[in-house]
């Protein structure tokens, strides 16, 4: 499968997060689309990490290459899970207070 | 067209629906759904490119866990359409403008790239998404960011609780 169908497919996924975050106001909806840009991200390196290994491979029979790729995937997981965590509190504790999940009343700092 | 093509294929265009579906939507829950169908076709093709590794964690730790607290944010706080907000037309057409213009460029820019031109992804084959490689690794030569993520996520967890605690 040549790597131009991922990239593409991965570069759709990642535009179509994007044009989530910026149509909708509601603070989940937006919080969900910052994952699916995130799991994007995380195909194209898988993706990536398979085309390095099969040029490698090439070569030589026994090599690990590429593991790199699926190990960073790894940690981009283990990260989004403490952001999810952390983020969904700050949600929680934006609702308790303006009853509302509406990002249009952030728009100021105090109160 | 082998079979390994035609469930990349298909594959795809579920994520795709899916992800379209996850903005479409007008109830919360729903979109919540849609993501999880997105999480379980990368899944699928995260098996496809054998990470099997990858795939069950993605199964596991997005499709369970992250989703599961994501519905359950969503129905403590009894959101339905009613309620939601909307955007006023020209600011969604231009987000969606935004978004196109920037798939296009990106787009148009891969296609003439040419150090991804005639490369092959190794479909189905190779042993570097397999646990017993990763796991050699991520305990060998990764072992200092494993740890550190440890910290990470007890730092987020007290972050949760205090963030989340009623003052």
């Amino acid at each position: 499968m040549p790597i131009q169908y991922y990239i593409v497919l991965s570069l759709a996924l990642f535009c179509i997060g994007i044009v989530g975050v910026l149509t909708r106001r509601n603070a989940i909806i937006i919080f969900m689309c910052i994952e699916l840009m995130l799991n994007a991200v995380n195909l194209l390196l898988v993706a990536f990490s398979k085309m390095h290994h099969n040029t490698v491979l090439a070569a030589d029979k026994a090599t690990q290459a590429g593991i790199e790729g699926q190990l960073f995937v790894f940690f981009i997981m283990v990260v989004a899970a403490a952001e999810v965590s952390v983020g969904l509190a700050i949600i929680v504790m934006m609702f308790r207070n303006t009853h509302s999940v509406d990002v249009n009343f952030l728009n100021r700092l105090k109160n | 067209m082998s079979a390994t093509q035609i469930l990349f294929w298909i594959l795809s265009v579920v994520a795709l629906f899916s992800a379209i579906m996850v903005l479409l939507s007008k109830n919360p829950v729903h979109s919540v759904l849609w993501l999880i169908a997105v999480f379980f076709s990368i899944s699928g093709h995260y098996i496809l490119l054998n990470a099997q590794f990858l795939a069950i964690v993605n199964m596991i730790v997005y499709a369970g866990a992250i989703m599961v607290l994501f519905l359950f944010v969503v129905m403590l706080m009894n959101l339905n359409k009613e309620t939601e907000p909307q955007k006023n037309l020209w600011l969604k057409l231009a987000g969606v403008v935004s978004g196109g213009c920037l798939l296009m460029i990106l787009v148009s820019l891969i296609r003439q790239a040419s150090e991804v031109t005639n490369k092959q992804v190794l479909l189905k084959d190779g042993n570097i998404g397999l646990i017993k490689n990763l796991g050699k690794a991520l305990f060998s030569d990764y072992v200092v960011p494993f740890e550190i993520s440890s910290v990470l996520f007890l730092s987020a967890m007290i972050g949760a609780v205090v963030i989340g605690k009623k003052n």
